[in-house]
């Protein structure tokens, strides 16, 4: 089996592509009886400094709706200079400059280690990067002041050349020139006015810059910036945004007694989406928006100013009680996809310690691929250091951005593509490798990722549409080409194609090939992805229900049982571990919304869905590692009985890394040991997880919260509710075990589950 | 006073007998200065032209009769007709200098051109009230029969000589002042205490009121109050009472005026706040056509100076007022000048079909605090617009913008709006032309007076909800509809000033004269006016720069020294002659500190059952500003000829029935005339030269409805002067006397080919240079040789040369801009050259350039007309 999971790791480190299958069942009918659909997860941007880009154009298949990119799966005649494309048989000569290939002599992109190849190519002048801060100012002043600073300190971050502007916002919204002499000079809007963008660019005195013919098409960047005032190159105006940004001042309107600012974020936002719109269409640029609290005025208003009211909870949800939600999602629903049609990408940066309307707003990241960040105040450095994250450099020095990308999916005729799950939008183009099936976001074979960076993953899901009586030929393989082009950070244009190909089995006579070629850490995240994707639309109980459902389907499909017999039940090795990535993934924040705000699961969810796959796979089931005397640090289950007195417990869930201290080292921690000479081990028993935790820290975006506990604390709940709840308060004496603590709740174990599971695996009945 | 009767033809009486002294004796001396001639002897001359035809009046009354043939009069002297000058001069001689006490009911004043000192003795001072008749008709039959308007003239801020005690500030308290219960009226002398001094009697409504405990005080012998005379309101005419919070707005709802003066007893105690100081925003238009002609530097640069002479409350170490800034052309650009800021921010807004205020903190600031940010600013605002080439504007949201910035500021206080061109920019209230000379002179000519409806009288309606005065500074190129763009001034006690075609060099100073006066003028914001009068006869119509929003509370953003408002009365009841009439004006107010006070005047007048007596009070000067407003009022709706038929007939009835009722019985070929009112047709005659009321195609549409308007808000003596120039001989000025020459009849016959005049009527003063001037004349006011050598730089300014006739001329220009509400721009005209017409204009006894009869021709007119209905 080590072959399989060697063939798998390697495939991920060339192609950035895990399957769910990596044998293809040859007819549709078997693969919808394999439950789990071919599926994988690909990082379209995945980091490979071993992968030079070469710098010409990709030779394209000839055929029209074909296009697919000449790879080092298609046959090629050398003699007669002739190449036959592997996805529509397709052939076609070589270009003139290709006159020179032989056996010895081939392109990069016929050799096999360059499955994964990107090409930099000429195309339309290269437009400058676009940074548009736009900054909520009702803030308390500390943290107005932290975020000013952080804002400042960004400017030196940028790239010299990127265009950057600055809208303000709290009750009116102003947007800021940046080239005035003298004077600090900014335009107004009202915070309750909706406004088209038309009458934005008009009212900012921008001149339109393409005509109605051209739309679509990039124009011309040094022109379109000399006409706009409002976005200036950083080298040009750093000194002066710096001034403009240390003279922000709070809202100056007064907020009476009981009230809540008043934040005009949606009218913000529409002037910002409007402004780009306007003078940048089609070009690489991200707008950072930073809240410090909900939409509480005009379009986009998420809550009352009246402080008696609270904000919306996922009870009010639920009980249709949430008066703004509608209208709000709405609203910044259609933002969200005017900004993605021109190629923008939104962030939100909110930090209060209550909600601040994500939950209306994340479709903002989530169609244009921006980041979401959610702490509790700007001036923490959750925030700050995740800021400055997003300006981090590869190893080439350039920032790990990428704008404006298209991903296309090319299949060969057996398989079609049924969508995408991820921080993508459709681009509704429908190819003949298009399902009528969907998934995720179907219907299209194109997807725009405004934004992206090296680990973002979409997950694809695809349809096998071979008829049973129709066999593939024996030795065939399916292939499948991603085409992602995109805007370097560095203002180039690339092409980056990966082409896979999988071989087919027959599901009758192979099943065990099939079964053992099964990757669950990809099935799981890939099978979440969809849930996930369903909970935003219907309710949890009948996600729940439906992950259940496919889950009994897949054991009882590779289960070895008897009928009617749970204690027989059965697992291979390569589905061994699925259920319980199931059994907690049904108590993750993803489709669990008890204990958590609307805002809360919006965030997790945003995160889930663009994470790659071991990210995921953090979040599904976090990881646990001990730290104790009686032996080197190990993992341990994720289980109530881990938590153990002499035990330090590093816990991390992606989004939370909690180091929780055992009763007994923390009273030794408090009697002070670790200052004493003689327990210097104590100390370094101590120290360790402190710098494991430094080390996730150091990598991982955003910034996870970081909480240092133990046990009995009132923050060790974090820990408390993500273990397996193996001894609860209702059957701890009946155990009779004194190792572990026992956890308050009712939910279900694993190990009940694992019977549950059992019992309606075997039942013929299901 | 005594007769008032006068005969042309020399058979006239004094009617009840002769008078002691002054004008019923109408000995004319020295009416111009061909010296006197004396009346009486034009008797003989006189009676025939009456009845005659009237060669000189084809035009002027196109529907008088032309049946009366005759053969054409010998020409009468003019001399003999009677004349405004002589008028004021002998009312000048009688009553200059003198003091004036109010101590008695039904007083009449000296003429508003005679200057005097006003004692105030328990009724207002006539610079506060004047009536057009002081013993007002017992009966609305009476008042009827007579036609005589009775109206009050009334400026609540009247500027005081020094010599005359400012008015005195009551504080009666945390319960606010002392008011009868019933009717509501204020404290004053007229209310009679009684019980011993623990009730009085409100002389208003007759109600019976407890006095409060706190204001107890022992009667004397007389039934007097004790402490009467340490208590203005027991003793005075006029004075003021601090306001309570009960009469300050609410501080929630700012757009509905709770007027406590209204509704005090309702027990409605909503939160109010007292009113923070008053609040300037000057409004620059920076279009082309005003960045061009250089105005906008020059507001700047005087600005810069000018905001340090903020006018602040008596005693007060600096203004309270705090001042903003905006520009505009199609857009509104707010200025941050808070003192904190090393350079002032400005902020855009576009979104002009709903103007808000982008800012609060740091748009109103103390000029004080913030003047090295105000400076920068104003150094840089004619260069940072230096290229534009925008030459649209918005005009509304101007004025909305303003609105908006003090409801968020909570306060009150009045907008400098300097505006180029009619707005034609896409937003509320952008106006097109409609100027249409073809319905001059028909039935539709009232539409060039109309303001266009809608987003203006909404406007207004804010702007005194908020109590935002709109001063607005014009300088158009073409027409640009000022009826409609002072719509909102009209309504909010603002004033509108008119520079056509401005050029820096010539009409600068002129301008900023008028901005100076205009930004230190003492004023109160806010206001709300109520005219209470005793029981019979109640206000029933207002005119002015007011917004009435409903008829008895007169409301004004802001009301100054120089706005007036003409209230009409009508009979409710028979008066009493022995209790007379009594009017009490309360008007609310802010104060330029800040403080909510109510001015108070009182006036108490005869009532009279005899017609004689009521005529003997009349007063020409008010009279004819009443007449003059309504007529201005009624070209809104009716045809201009039938304003003009109205005036005639009413005159003519007036002084028929004073012929008929009073005068003794005499021939019906003289004409008789009132003492009082001799001088009324040649004012009357004057109006309906003026502009408004003359439909000439020649005259601009604009400036039409320009005159209009501000004479709607003139009290009583600018409309004196307006309607009858001061000519003033100047040739043979005595250099060395302090005086100023005798002014000499508004006619063409007075000047002298080799005379030098000055005119001027408050809105225009011209230098006239006859055309045989001595060239030592020419030469000592302009170091030229002779007349021809003057050059078109010449035209507009005496140079400063030094000797004693150029420095005496300059300084009567100088006194009189001086003493003028309004500047005025020096013209000087050659006789016979073409600037000459406009001068020429202002001649109002001739025969009018546009239309209309000479004085002569008028009073022969009016003359048949009486004849005719007295047969």
């Amino acid at each position: 089996m080590s072959t399989y999971q060697e063939f798998i790791q390697q495939n991920e480190d060339r192609d950035g592509v895990r399957f769910s299958w990596n044998l293809w069942p040859s007819s549709r009918l078997e693969a919808t009886r394999l439950v789990v659909p071919v599926s994988c997860l690909f990082t379209p941007l995945k980091e490979r400094p071993s992968l030079p880009p070469v710098q010409y154009e990709p030779v394209l298949c000839s055929r029209a709706n074909c296009k697919a990119v000449l790879n080092p799966l298609c046959q090629v005649d050398f003699r007669a200079k002739i190449w036959a494309c592997n996805f529509c048989f397709q052939r076609n000569p070589f270009p003139p400059s290709y006159a020179g290939i032989s056996e010895v002599n081939q392109p990069a992109e016929l050799m096999p280690q360059f499955s994964t190849i990107e090409y930099i190519v000429q195309r339309g002048p290269s437009a400058p990067l676009i940074f548009l801060y736009v900054v909520d100012t009702c803030l308390e002043e500390e943290d107005l002041q932290a975020l000013k600073e952080s804002l400042q300190m960004s400017l030196s971050l940028l790239p010299p050349n990127a265009l950057v502007g600055l809208i303000t916002f709290g009750r009116m919204v102003q947007v800021h020139e940046l080239t005035c002499e003298g004077i600090a000079k900014s335009y107004v809007f009202r915070g309750t006015k909706d406004l088209s963008a038309k009458q934005i660019q008009e009212m900012l005195g921008l001149t339109k810059p393409a005509a109605p013919g051209q739309q679509g098409r990039p124009v011309a960047p040094q022109e379109a910036a000399a006409s706009c005032r409002f976005l200036q190159p950083v080298h040009r105006v750093d000194m002066n945004l710096t001034d403009l940004l240390g003279e922000l001042q709070r809202d100056p309107w007064p907020v009476s007694q009981g009230k809540r600012p008043l934040r005009s974020t949606g009218v913000a936002l529409s002037v910002a989406v409007g402004l780009l719109e306007g003078a940048f269409p089609n070009t690489g640029a991200r707008v950072m928006l930073f809240i410090g609290g909900p939409p509480t005025q005009g379009p986009g208003m998420v809550v009352g100013d009246e402080l008696k009211i609270p904000i919306r909870s996922w009870h009010d949800i639920q009980k249709d009680n949430a008066r703004h939600l509608k209208k709000a999602t709405k609203y910044y629903e259609a933002l969200a996809n005017r900004s993605a049609v021109n190629g923008h990408s939104i962030d939100i940066y909110a930090c209060a310690l209550d909600q601040t309307g994500l939950l209306e707003m994340k479709c903002l990241s989530n169609l244009t691929g921006g980041h979401i960040v959610m702490g509790d105040s700007f001036n923490t450095s959750l925030f700050k250091q995740t800021f400055q994250r997003v300006f981090s450099k590869d190893y080439n020095g350039d920032f790990r951005m990428a704008f404006g990308g298209v991903m296309e999916v090319k299949t060969s005729r057996e398989v079609k593509v049924c969508g995408a799950i991820g921080p993508c939008v459709s681009l509704h183009s429908k190819g003949s490798s298009v399902s009528e099936n969907e998934m995720g976001i179907g219907g299209t074979n194109q997807w725009k990722l405004c934004s992206l960076d090296p680990s973002t993953t979409l997950g694809v899901y695809f349809e096998v549409v071979n008829q049973h009586n129709a066999p593939v030929p024996q030795g065939g393989r399916g292939a499948i080409q991603f085409v992602t082009t995109y805007q370097h950070s560095n203002t180039q244009k690339r092409i980056r194609v990966t082409t896979i190909a999988r071989n087919w089995a027959d599901a009758q006579s192979q099943i065990q090939h099939i079964e053992s070629s099964f990757d669950q850490e990809a099935a799981a995240v890939l099978m979440a992805r969809l849930g996930v994707f369903r909970a935003e639309s219907e309710e949890g109980p009948d996600v729940l229900r439906w992950l259940d459902r496919q889950l009994i389907r897949l054991c009882q499909k590779f289960g070895q049982f008897n009928k009617e017999d749970p204690a027989s039940f059965r697992l291979s090795e390569s589905l061994s571990l699925y259920p319980q990535f199931m059994f907690h993934l049904r108590r993750s924040p993803f489709l669990q919304v008890f204990n958590n705000s609307p805002d809360e699961s919006s965030y997790y969810r945003h995160h889930f869905v663009r994470q790659d796959l071991t990210q995921s796979l953090i979040m599904i089931q976090p990881i646990l590692y001990s730290y104790s005397f009686h032996g080197p640090p190990e993992p341990v289950l994720l289980d109530s009985s881990s938590i153990l007195p002499d035990r330090i417990l590093l816990m991390d869930t992606f989004f939370q890394l909690v180091i929780c201290h055992g009763e007994t080292i923390a009273q030794w921690r408090k009697a002070g040991y670790q200052e004493m000479p003689e327990y210097e081990n104590f100390k370094q028993l101590l120290q360790a997880p402190l710098d494991d935790a430094q080390e996730i820290l150091q990598t991982r975006f955003p910034m996870p919260r970081y909480i240092d506990t133990e046990h009995g604390g009132s923050q060790a709940r974090f820990l408390l509710s993500k273990v397996n709840p193996s001894q609860t308060h209702n059957n701890l004496y009946a155990w009779g075990q004194e190792t572990g603590a026992p956890i308050l709740t009712d939910d279900v174990s694993l190990q009940v589950f694992m019977d549950h599971l059992k019992k309606l695996a075997v039942s013929s009945s299901s | 006073m005594g007769g008032q009767s006068m005969a042309m033809g020399g058979m006239g009486r004094a009617f009840p007998g002769p008078p002691p002294s002054g004008p019923a004796a109408f000995q004319q001396h020295g009416a111009g200065p061909n010296g006197p001639s004396g009346y009486p002897q034009q008797a003989g001359q006189f009676g025939g032209p009456m009845s005659g035809p009237q060669p000189g009046m084809p035009g002027g009354f196109p529907g008088a009769p032309g049946a009366l043939a005759g053969p054409p009069q010998k020409k009468l002297d003019p001399d003999s007709i009677p004349s405004i000058t002589q008028v004021i001069e002998d009312d000048k001689a009688r009553l200059g200098g003198q003091v004036f006490s109010t101590n008695i009911r039904g007083q009449v004043p000296p003429l508003v051109t005679t200057d005097f000192t006003v004692q105030d003795q328990g009724n207002a001072s006539p610079r506060f009230i004047r009536c057009t008749t002081y013993s007002l008709p017992c009966t609305a039959e009476l008042a009827k029969q007579c036609q005589v308007p009775l109206a009050s003239i009334i400026k609540p801020f009247a500027k005081l000589p020094n010599n005359e005690t400012p008015l005195y500030v009551v504080n009666h308290g945390e319960t606010g002042p002392i008011r009868c219960n019933r009717c509501k009226a204020y404290m004053c002398p007229y209310m009679q205490f009684i019980d011993g001094g623990r009730r009085y009697q409100c002389s208003f409504c007759n109600c019976i009121n407890e006095v409060p405990v706190f204001y107890f005080q022992h009667l004397d012998h007389m039934g007097r109050r004790v402490d009467f005379y340490e208590r203005p309101e027991l003793s005075l005419g006029s004075y003021e009472f601090d306001a309570t919070l009960d009469y300050c707005k609410s501080s929630h709802e700012q757009s509905e005026v709770i007027v406590a003066e209204v509704n005090h007893h309702k027990q409605v105690r909503v939160e109010q706040q007292a009113p923070n100081p008053p609040a300037y925003i000057f409004m620059i238009d920076v279009s082309y056509s005003n960045i061009k002609s250089g105005l906008v530097r020059l507001i700047c640069d005087e600005l810069k100076t000018l905001l340090e002479k903020l006018p602040r409350e008596d005693g007060a170490e600096a203004s309270a007022i705090k001042v903003g800034f905006v520009t505009y052309n199609k857009v509104l650009h707010f200025y941050n000048v808070k003192s904190a800021l090393a350079q002032p921010q400005m902020m855009v807004v576009s979104d002009t079909a709903e103007m808000f205020v982008p800012l609060l903190d740091g748009f109103l600031v103390n000029y004080q605090d913030s003047r090295a940010v105000i400076y920068n600013l104003l150094d840089q605002i004619p260069d940072m617009f230096a290229d534009t080439s925008e030459s649209e504007t918005v005009f509304a949201p101007v004025i909305q913008a303003g609105v908006e910035a003090f409801k968020a500021a909570e306060c009150s206080g009045k907008l400098f709006i300097f505006h180029s061109s009619m707005p034609t920019a896409e937003a509320p209230g952008k106006l097109k032309n409609r100027d249409d000379k073809k319905v001059v002179s028909t039935d539709k000519e009232k539409t060039l007076f109309q303001p266009q409806k809608g987003v203006y009288e909404q406007l207004s309606k804010d702007c005194v909800a908020q109590g935002c005065c709109v001063d607005l500074f014009l300088f158009p190129s073409q027409y640009l509809d000022l009826a409609t763009m002072a719509d909102v001034p009209s309504h909010t006690g603002g004033s509108v000033h008119k520079y056509n075609n401005f050029q820096v060099e010539t009409d600068g100073e002129h301008f900023l004269r008028d901005l100076r006066k205009d930004l230190q003028k003492s004023l109160g914001f806010d206001a709300v006016m109520r005219v209470r009068t005793s029981t019979g006869f109640r206000a029933t119509d207002f005119f002015g720069a007011v917004y009435m929003k409903n008829t008895t509370d007169v409301e004004m953003a802001a009301v100054d020294c120089d706005k007036a408002v003409t209230v009409e009365f009508k009979h409710d009841d028979a008066l009493s002659e022995e209790t007379g009439a009594l009017i009490q004006c309360a008007l609310l107010y802010t104060t330029i500190g800040g403080q909510r006070r109510l001015r108070i005047h009182n006036l108490s007048l005869n009532c009279t059952s005899q017609l004689s007596e009521l005529y003997k009070c009349c007063e020409t000067d008010s009279l004819i500003n009443f007449f003059a407003k309504s007529a201005y009022r009624a070209i809104l709706n009716q045809p201009v000829k039938n304003v003009s038929d109205i005036l005639v007939n009413q005159t003519a009835h007036m002084l028929a029935c004073y012929r008929k009722n009073c005068a003794s019985p005499s021939a019906a070929s003289q004409l008789i005339l009132p003492d009082s009112m001799k001088v009324f047709p040649v004012y009357m005659n004057s109006l309906m030269k003026t502009a408004p009321l003359v439909g000439s195609t020649e005259l601009f549409t604009d400036d039409r409805a320009h005159q209009r308007l501000s004479v709607m808000a003139m009290g009583v003596e600018d409309t004196q002067l307006q309607l009858y120039p001061r000519l003033i001989p100047l040739h043979d000025v005595d250099v060395g006397s302090e005086a100023v020459p005798a002014p000499v009849r508004c006619s063409e016959e007075r000047l002298t080919d080799s005379g030098l005049f000055l005119l001027e009527n408050g809105q225009s003063i011209f230098l006239w240079l006859g055309q045989a001037s001595p060239p030592d004349l020419i030469q000592s006011l302009f170091n030229a040789p002779s007349l021809a050598h003057l050059q078109q730089g010449h035209m507009f300014a005496l140079p400063e040369l030094d000797n004693p006739l150029s420095k005496k001329i300059r300084s009567i220009i100088g006194e009189l801009l001086e003493k003028r509400p309004n500047s005025m721009k020096l013209q000087i005209v050659r006789q016979r050259d073409k600037p000459e017409m406009l001068f020429r204009q202002f001649l109002v006894e001739d025969k009018g350039l546009h239309g209309g009869a000479s004085y002569m021709d008028f009073l022969c007119y009016v003359h048949r007309e009486i004849r005719q209905l007295l047969t």
